[in-house]
């Protein structure tokens, strides 16, 4: 296929022994033999710190011939002729490219590529050179991102960072993500990061009619994403600090002619596993043999897979066109993007138009600067009727999908012998709950922001930057049901309209003064800003039935405001040493008065030891940097605007009572804490950076504990003393501590052969430190972690010294085959009786271990790579198991299938308390295999590459539900991750 | 020129401080839909609207009917109405019910060895102090100073004044009849985070007591207020219940003065209805019988407890919810043998109360859990007298009120406390009383009796009374709740049903409450 013969011949390879010997054993066949003509020999030195540099690669230009320089930096290679030209290249250094000529000796020094050394990573308000960072900071820019399908930003990054856990909520279109930086600080308060989107922080609630938040952004216009971790590198956004910061930035216009990206995917998703239930006929086995007359004389004659009735294979396509370019002075860029996203179940779409600009001029002799940024997206979902997944598990499998009759839409559905009406407590036809429900969602967003920043033209140290931003969103949907079908019969259909409508503005302003102070080889940096963001939103539901009859018509309107002030130094003195001091106060409309401002420092220190003369001519690192930090964050995300102020709610229509014939609304006192304030988390991080010189390897490691007081708990109040029984008040301390360690490496590392490696692992510990008001020994803790199954049933619970949502369970009992004995537990407290006081706490939703291993090769045209993540010792609760593994052997007019788990456990009725439910959810995943080719320049002038994408490639796992990972531990028929195979099409010219 | 610009930059950047400093004052935030406590009293049409939340507060789950803003958390919306657990709570521990849901710990009710982490006990509990802080507040907001303040001289307030006060009187009476000893809390203590104290049975017993009676002369008369709202009669009959157990409460006997109010009550003017079965349909609001119900409608007073629960829970096997009026039963609760031998002719030929669903049902109980176990029972429908089904289309909500006092319990009270040797009353009247209540239920005087005493007395509530939140308490009163002198299927976890500890006559005070309560001091036993 490929007839240029430079690309058929044997390339050479550039090995990296050190590196190797760090990473995998790896064979590659070395060189041809070149015919010798005139040997040149020579020595490769650091034009930095002018040492010998080991592994250089000197290959000879458009031939495959090279060799690499020796432990005291020499090389000798033969070249053919006097014309050939020598290639110096080496990794984080600028190649250099030499014409032998005459010489026999050629020596070069390499200077370090700025654009890697010099990478410019954006913090909070500004940007830092990354090896001037004194926090805890991760960045990825889009060369990096996974690859495949992507519909939502926050996968590009998936399994990419440490210390960052990413877990989709589910497979459907659109859906979201759960995203934990260093484990959750709070209890009862949000435990999302905070979300800056090119200097704009977002309001990361959702919008009605969205599934997900983020997913309005066109992930392919996303530049880098970039993950501050540590207080000191988020204690500058104060209040909303807690739970980390991720900063997007998006792609800004390139210099010169316009340049024209065209990029295409076609993917089709299939389910990956289904739930294990008994076919048809075993079903029917099952019944004749364990039913009584009555049950038998329901069972039908049909052999009917459900689960294979509602998914279905999905087709996606997702294209986006850019423009990017300078016109006259006015960098612009221009994209549009069309996703259409069919789901694995039936019926459910996303279908997302979205267009970006940027304009980025300069002017007054480019003293000012102005970056116009705005975005838009058109978002209509199809919402599946989710309850069809566990309807599909359970539903009788010897029942046909149609009835043959008109009625119920003409599917089958079990009746109520008395009236012939569907029967309210069975579950309902699958595939009518599918098809017979249109939910339908039209999400509108536009985010923008104008930026203006001003270096001054009589002091140019000092700069001004004006940042004015909207964030506007309007969401509304409609769920239709019509009548006489299964769903909603008695109630005669559904015919509900909701909408909501977002508007927040920000504004931001700040002064910067930078300058070098040579006389006493330092540099300052100096940054004071302003800060005010005020989020309103609205949203009204008018449920009907197809008759118009009104069920429930509600409004409401809410808003809450923030004012900051912040400010930041650093201080760098001989390039050595760094310190850096972050102040931010918040004032929020959430709280009284007195309690409205909170004041968040931090302070950092980094010291640069490779920069130091012991190491400096040494052979062992290029970077070496020891950080610590040091910082107070909060929370003020309670979930209400108005916790403090005693409020009256007046009641809607439907919880009205009765006076005399007149029904009155009523006005219900609410109950509040008047002295509610922040949660606040003191971090502390220490961190090491490295990277060796003699080898294409580098990475940190980070040390951290997290210590959260004040917590937002919802606690019990004492009887009779407020308006409720449960307030959400400041109450209790949490402990997360961890530690992260990060490596990254390319062993191979030649013109044509590239192979980048990463490794990174997480271990966090969570702990609760106090819950209650009063030390209270006694307290066994808050119940969480509801399930499905029984009403108002729990799981889990939050105690002192434990972590957050420890399952608490009855101990099982098996008998001597290992079997488990219904309803017999162990009596732990050994008191005789086998009661509440013997449910035991054991282990948790939350990982000891996660990590992700990635990996991308490029060879020639050719490249390839994985990403895949794991997670070591977190727990989940088969509630699917626990619910329908069992013969239930009831006296219903209607049959339910059973999980074949039922055959092991041999259980009749449903054992919700028993950890024999418990299993171990560790797992590993592929999450995206990928391979590509360059096709080169199509026509001269197109370059044209096409790729292939396997996501969620396998998983290896002992847990025997669908999939190990669910976010909260509790697994119920969450909608399943599919497996996607994409193709891909990139077109530039 | 440049300058110029450089100076209308430098201009622009400080009109983006002015504005920005302008912008610290926005934080004084208020509600849009909401109203707050500064305001709303001193709009006069607010008072009725908050007088209609300290009664729904015993019917409804929340302000969004029926679930979405509930008024308590930490447990299913649904099951945390006060009616629902007060029910629960009375029925479930006795002879005359037994539920099939595996939920939570409900079966500890009828196991009868609940303990102090039990959710549902917890919820009576929770919704009890939710009553009390509400009437509290109001009582608070509306002393004669304060409306003066406000220029408010409505004579209705007072009256709502007073209604509050029975209602605050009658959650501390369920809380010293269900557990004993227990925080106080007045309208004298103001919403914030302080520790109540805790009374003792007895403090609490004069203090529900004297607030009865000093109200009296602000509640209407008998009769005369608006349907479901509290009357003088209203007060009397929570006195004469009161009075009926002091033995109980604080170990002397007040059977004078039970007689005493079950007098006032009767000669109010109340009468027994026509037919037993319509006290319990769609229709009861116009029952001449009821002295105080609890209100719910099937469109207006949504909820998943109270009516709702008793009208779809006991409705299952070959039961047709049809004929329920609603859409579904949900296969919950039936009751046990010793109920059932209370009636000499359970088919309800002789003796109409008799409302069992016996087909396809068992007497005997293997399995709690299984709704064929235990015969069911067919007394609460959401039809009226006329056979026509309630006002919800989608037939869950029942329009069916509460009867939560009765003109046949008073006049049971009154032949109880007679046979206890009360004066007041006279053995004749008291088998008068009783025969009027079996020649309804007969419709005949072929069920009449003539001689009566306590323990027929005891079993005639039953039959008159079961399903009406009374039975714990009456059981109790005559020694045979726990012990081992009356047993009933599964009473202590056993199906032939075993003696239990003396202690379960009061529920223990929630673990929840004495950890956030310093001052509390647990019931014995638990």
């Amino acid at each position: 296929m490929q007839k240029n013969k430079r690309f058929r011949s044997l390339k050479f390879i550039s090995l990296n022994l050190r590196s190797l010997s760090l990473t995998f054993g790896f064979l590659v066949i070395l060189g041809n033999v070149a015919f010798a003509q005139k040997t040149i020999t020579g020595k490769v030195t650091d034009a930095t710190d002018k040492s010998d540099m080991i592994g250089v690669t000197v290959t000879i230009k458009g031939t495959s011939t090279g060799t690499q320089t020796d432990f005291d930096g020499k090389y000798s290679i033969v070249v053919p002729q006097n014309q050939s030209i020598l290639v110096f290249s080496f990794i984080g250094k600028t190649s250099q490219e030499v014409v032998v000529g005459s010489q026999t000796m050629v020596n070069v020094t390499l200077i370090d590529d700025a654009t890697i050394l010099g990478e410019v990573v954006v913090i909070g308000y500004g940007s830092q050179k990354k090896k001037d960072l004194t926090g805890s900071i991760v960045s990825i820019s889009s060369s990096d991102f996974v690859k495949g399908q992507i519909t939502s930003p926050e996968q590009l990054v998936a399994g990419k960072l440490a210390g960052v856990q990413i877990t989709s909520n589910s497979g459907a279109p659109g859906a979201g993500s759960t995203i934990r930086i260093r484990g959750g600080s709070s209890l009862n308060a949000n435990n999302d990061p905070l979300i800056v989107l090119d200097g704009m922080p977002l309001d990361n609630s959702g919008i009605s009619g969205s599934a997900n938040p983020l997913s309005m952004i066109n992930p392919s216009d996303i530049e880098t994403f970039t993950v501050l971790k540590d207080a000191s590198a988020t204690a500058i956004y104060g209040s909303r600090a807690s739970n980390g910061v991720i900063l997007i930035t998006t792609k800004k216009g390139a210099k010169g002619k316009p340049k024209v990206n065209f990029s295409t995917n076609l993917s089709s998703a299939m389910p990956a596993k289904y739930v294990d239930v008994l076919s048809a006929d075993e079903f029917r086995d099952l019944v004749n043999s364990r039913g009584n007359a009555t049950m038998q004389s329901y069972l039908g004659t049909a052999n009917t897979d459900w689960q294979k009735q509602i998914y279905r294979n999905a087709i996606t396509t997702d294209n986006n066109l850019s423009v990017s370019g300078t016109k006259g002075s006015l960098p612009y860029r221009i994209s549009l993007g069309y996703l259409n996203q069919n789901g694995i179940l039936k019926t459910s779409n996303m279908d997302r138009t979205s267009a970006s600009i940027n304009l980025s001029p300069s002017f007054l002799d480019n003293h000012l600067k102005v970056d116009v940024n705005l975005k838009g997206s058109l978002t209509n979902n199809i919402f599946a009727n989710q309850g069809a997944i566990g309807a599909a598990a359970f539903f009788d499998p010897t029942q046909p999908v149609f009835s043959g009759s008109e009625s119920l839409g003409g599917y089958f559905e079990w009746l109520d012998p008395s009236t012939g009406n569907p029967n309210t407590l069975a579950t309902l036809n699958p595939l009518g709950q599918l098809l017979l429900r249109n939910d339908a969602s039209d999400v509108k967003r536009s985010i923008g922001n104008f930026v203006f920043d001003y270096k001054f033209h009589f002091l140019p140290e000092l700069r001004a930057n004006l940042n004015l931003g909207y964030d506007v969103a309007k969401g509304n949907g409609t769920v239709y049901i019509p009548t006489n079908v299964g769903m909603n019969f008695a109630r005669g259909g559904v015919d509900n309209i909701y909408d909501q409508h977002k508007t927040n503005k920000t504004l931001e302003f700040y002064l910067n003064y930078v300058k070098d102070l040579p006389g006493i080889n330092s540099k300052i940096d100096l940054m004071a800003g302003y800060s005010y963001q005020d989020f309103l939103k609205d949203n009204a539901n008018l449920d009907k039935n197809i008759n118009g009859d009104v069920f429930a018509d509600i409004f409401y309107k809410t808003q809450n405001t923030l004012v900051s002030f912040y400010g930041r130094a650093n201080y760098n003195m001989l390039d050595k040493y760094l310190l850096t001091v972050t102040l931010r106060r918040d004032g929020s409309s959430r709280f009284a008065p007195e309690n409205r401002w909170g004041l968040f420092p931090s302070a950092a220190f980094a010291w640069k030891i490779s920069e130091e003369g012991f190491l400096k001519n040494t052979q062992a690192f290029s970077d070496l940097k020891l950080r610590l930090g040091y910082g107070v964050t909060g929370q003020q995300d309670v979930l209400s605007d108005y916790p403090y102020l005693p409020k009256y709610t007046i009641s809607q229509t439907t919880a009205q009572y009765q006076f005399g014939s007149s029904f009155f609304n009523t006005l219900r006192p609410e109950g509040y804490d008047a002295n509610i304030k922040w949660e606040e988390t003191t971090t502390m991080n220490i961190g090491l950076d490295w990277a060796l010189k003699t080898a294409r390897i580098s990475g940190s490691i980070d040390i951290y504990n997290r210590k959260t007081k004040d917590l937002l708990s919802v606690i019990p109040v004492p009887a009779g003393s407020n308006l409720t029984n449960r307030i959400l008040t400041n109450v209790g301390n949490i402990e997360n501590k961890g530690i992260e360690f990060n490596i990254n490496t390319t062993p191979i590392h030649s013109e044509n052969f590239n192979w980048d490696l990463a490794f990174n692992i997480t271990r966090n510990i969570n702990t609760i430190t106090n819950l209650t008001k009063v030390p209270s020994p006694s307290f066994p803790g808050i119940l969480v972690g509801g399930i499905s199954g029984g009403v108002g049933n729990t799981v889990q619970i939050h105690t002192v010294d434990y972590p957050t949502n420890t399952f608490f369970l009855y101990q099982q009992v098996y008998d001597e085959n290992g079997s488990p004995l219904e309803g017999v537990y162990v009596d732990s407290n050994k008191d005789g009786v086998v009661n509440t006081s013997d449910l035991e706490r054991y282990k948790s939703p939350q990982s000891d271990f996660y990590f992700g291993i990635s990996s991308q090769i490029n060879y020639g045209k050719w490249f390839a790579g994985f990403v895949t993540r794991g997670s070591i010792g977190n727990y989940a609760y088969n509630n699917l198991n626990a619910t329908a593994g069992t013969f239930r052997n009831s006296s219903n007019a209607y049959l339910t299938n059973v999980i074949r788990n039922a055959t092991t456990t041999g259980f009749e009725n449903s054992q919700y308390f028993s950890n024999y439910y418990l299993e171990n959810a560790s797992f590993f995943r592929a999450d995206n295999i990928n391979l590509g080719y360059s096709l080169g320049k199509l026509k001269n002038k197109i370059d044209a590459t096409i790729s292939a994408n396997i996501q969620n490639a396998f998983v290896i796992t002992k847990y025997s539900g669908l999939d190990p990972e669910i976010s909260g531990g509790i697994d119920n028929n969450i909608y399943p991750r599919p497996r996607t195979f994409t193709l891909g099409l990139n077109l530039g010219f | 020129m440049k300058n110029l610009k450089n100076i209308s930059k430098i201009g622009l950047l400080a009109v983006g401080l002015v504005v920005s400093q302008s912008c610290v004052n926005n934080l004084d935030r208020t509600p849009f839909i909401e109203v707050t406590s500064a305001t709303v009293y001193n709009d006069l049409a607010n008072y009725k609207q908050i007088l209609a939340k300290m009664y729904a507060g015993y019917a409804v789950s929340g302000q969004q009917g029926p679930d979405g803003n509930p008024d308590i958390s930490g447990i299913d919306e649904g099951f945390s109405t006060y009616l629902r657990q007060y029910w629960k709570a009375q029925e479930l521990t006795t002879d005359e019910a037994v539920i099939g849901w595996n939920d939570g710990n409900l079966r500890d009710y009828h196991d009868m060895d609940w303990t102090s982490s039990n959710e549902f006990v917890t919820a009576m509990y929770n919704r009890i102090y939710y009553q009390i802080t509400l009437t509290n507040e109001f009582i608070r907001e509306t002393t004669d100073p304060k409306l003066k303040d406000r220029g408010i001289s409505a004579t209705e307030v007072k009256t709502f004044r007073a209604e509050a006060r029975f209602l605050r009187a009658l959650s501390y009476y369920h809380a010293l009849d269900m557990f004993g000893n227990v925080p106080f809390v007045t309208e004298e203590d103001a919403v914030g985070s302080f520790t109540p104290k805790q009374k003792t049975r007895a403090e609490l017993f004069a203090y529900v007591e004297s607030e009865l009676k000093a109200i009296d002369a602000d509640l209407p008369a008998p009769m005369t207020n608006e349907y479901g709202r509290a009357d003088k009669a209203a007060a009397w009959t929570l006195l004469a219940k009161l009075y009926l157990n002091a033995q109980v409460y604080n170990g002397t006997s007040k059977n004078n003065e039970t007689l005493e109010f079950c007098n006032k009550v009767i000669a109010a003017g109340y009468t027994l209805d026509a037919k037993y079965a319509t006290l319990f349909l769609a229709d009861n609001n116009k029952s001449k019988e009821v002295i105080f119900p609890i209100t719910f409608d099937g469109t207006r007073t949504k909820t998943w407890g109270g009516m709702t629960f008793l009208v779809h829970a006991p409705v299952g096997g070959s039961m047709n919810p049809s004929e329920f009026g609603i859409n579904g039963g949900w296969g919950g609760i039936r009751t046990t043998k010793s109920f059932v031998e209370k009636y000499s002719d359970i088919t309800g030929a002789t003796d109409q109360r008799a409302t069992f669903y016996t087909k396809d049902q068992n007497i005997d109980i293997d399995d709690i859990f299984k709704f064929a176990d235990g015969y069911a029972i067919t007394k609460y429908k959401n039809v009226t007298s006329a056979g026509v089904k309630g006002s919800d289309i989608e037939g869950n909500f029942p329009d069916t009120d509460f009867p939560m006092f009765r003109l046949a319990d008073v006049y049971l009270m009154y032949a109880e406390a007679v046979l206890r040797g009360g004066t007041g009353g006279n053995t004749a009247q008291a088998v008068n009383y009783i025969n009027k209540l079996r020649q309804r239920a007969y419709g005949s005087t072929s069920g009449n009796i003539t001689n009566i005493d306590l323990n027929f007395v005891l079993d005639e509530r039953a039959r008159e009374l079961y399903w009406e939140g009374h039975r714990r308490t009456d059981l109790i009163r005559f020694g045979k709740f726990s012990g081992g002198s009356y047993l009933w299927p599964w009473k202590g976890a056993v199906k032939e049903g075993k003696a239990v500890p003396e202690y379960l006559n009061l529920f223990p005070i929630p673990s929840s409450d004495i950890v956030a309560n310093p001052n509390l001091k647990q019931n014995t036993g638990y």
